[in-house]
């Protein structure tokens, strides 16, 4: 039963209709959390003690570079279901990932940069984790242009997907490059293995940012791939009927 | 799975696989360069090794050492330290926000006769955030 459940859901058709009835609902509903999240930590949460008010960037920077990382992760998940199991919706989802993560990348790199001009002195240095972070906006980029650089959209979909594992290698070295280099990027704030070097009165609010973040960009993935799926069906019969 | 499907998976881990090796490999092989910075004990070491030239830029990076901040003549005195070994540094320029006495920097220029000529400051500041009022506690 599970397996045909998952036969019907993973049919474009099926999937569409399920993302035509809840996608623009969630995307509300987590934008509207979104906002909400950054007038908690822009308006009513106290300045740091070493930064001031300019940490408050925070509530955007850090849900940015988070999900630039976790998208490539889902993308190559996405990827890897479509080489092995030749899921045409997983080759959809893949590809309408590439742009918003592109953007939510390049949000993360400017963010960051407008955050380094008060407190390190400097938007920009060739530091291991902004290098890195680079390193995924252009691959994004790339992905991007090779997709669209194929007339045989079904070969694009099997290049790109073999990119995206290739590219996969970034994801640790962006994790982990404060800690193997000496940076400017100080060390990560919040891990899974110890107590978070925040304050709960900061991480709450930083918390509910992130994980606002995390539906508002899975909404507009939904509603982008529906696009996509409009886009390569359209010849479908089913297509036609809407 | 099926046998053909297996197959794939093989060729999918395949390919991460030899992707994390290879880059792997470069990153190990570049390691000694990709250092973003040295503390004064690195620079003062290397210098005895391999004798930098006095126009080579270099990145210095450490603790500005408690009560050595001082300005004479228009320029910014203090020193970079590591708690094994501290550097002078001069600089003429504007110092960021977060520089501080016993806060972390990186200063980028030239090291000449023992002393630190930077032409840029950055503060370096920890992973740590709270609000003003706690530091009482």
């Amino acid at each position: 039963m599970i397996k045909k459940f998952f036969h019907q859901f993973a049919s474009p058709k099926s999937y569409f209709a399920i993302a035509n009835k809840f996608g623009k609902p969630f995307l509300t509903f987590f934008f509207l959390l979104y906002i909400s999240a950054l007038v908690w930590g822009l308006f009513f949460t106290p300045p740091d003690l070493v930064q001031g008010n300019s940490y408050r960037i925070i509530y955007m920077h850090v849900p940015a570079s988070f999900m630039a990382q976790i998208l490539f992760v889902v993308m190559a998940i996405t990827s890897a279901v479509f080489l092995i199991w030749r899921l045409k919706l997983a080759a959809y989802v893949s590809k309408s990932i590439a742009p918003i993560g592109a953007i939510v990348t390049f949000f993360a790199l400017f963010s960051g940069s407008i955050w380094g001009i008060p407190t390190w002195g400097t938007w920009w240095q060739w530091d291991a984790r902004i290098t890195s972070t680079l390193i995924l906006f252009i691959m994004y980029l790339g992905l991007i242009s090779l997709h669209a650089s194929f007339e045989n959209k079904d070969k694009a979909d099997k290049f790109f997907s073999v990119l995206v594992l290739i590219g996969l290698v970034n994801i640790p070295i962006i994790k982990k490059s404060v800690d193997w280099w000496s940076t400017l990027h100080q060390s990560a704030s919040i891990t899974l293995t110890s107590k978070p070097a925040i304050d709960p009165v900061m991480l709450y609010p930083l918390m509910f940012s992130i994980v606002s973040f995390i539906g508002l960009i899975f909404g507009l993935i939904i509603l982008s791939s529906q696009n996509e799926i409009l886009k390569r069906e359209k010849y479908k019969s089913w297509v036609k009927n809407i | 799975m099926k046998k053909h499907r297996k197959k794939r998976l093989f060729g999918v881990l395949l390919i991460i696989g030899s992707s994390c090796l290879g880059i792997g490999l470069i990153l190990y092989a570049l390691n000694s360069n990709l250092d973003y910075f040295l503390t004064p004990s690195e620079l003062k070491k290397s210098n005895e090794n391999v004798v930098l030239s006095s126009n080579t830029r270099v990145k210095l990076g450490g603790m500005v050492k408690k009560d050595s901040f001082f300005i004479n003549e228009n320029k910014v005195n203090f020193e970079v330290t590591d708690f094994e070994d501290s550097i002078k540094v001069i600089y003429e320029g504007l110092l960021p926000d977060l520089f501080k006495e016993g806060k972390g920097i990186v200063v980028l220029g030239k090291y000449n006769d023992g002393i630190f000529y930077a032409d840029e400051v950055f503060a370096k500041h920890d992973e740590n955030y709270m609000p003003p009022n706690l530091e009482l506690d």
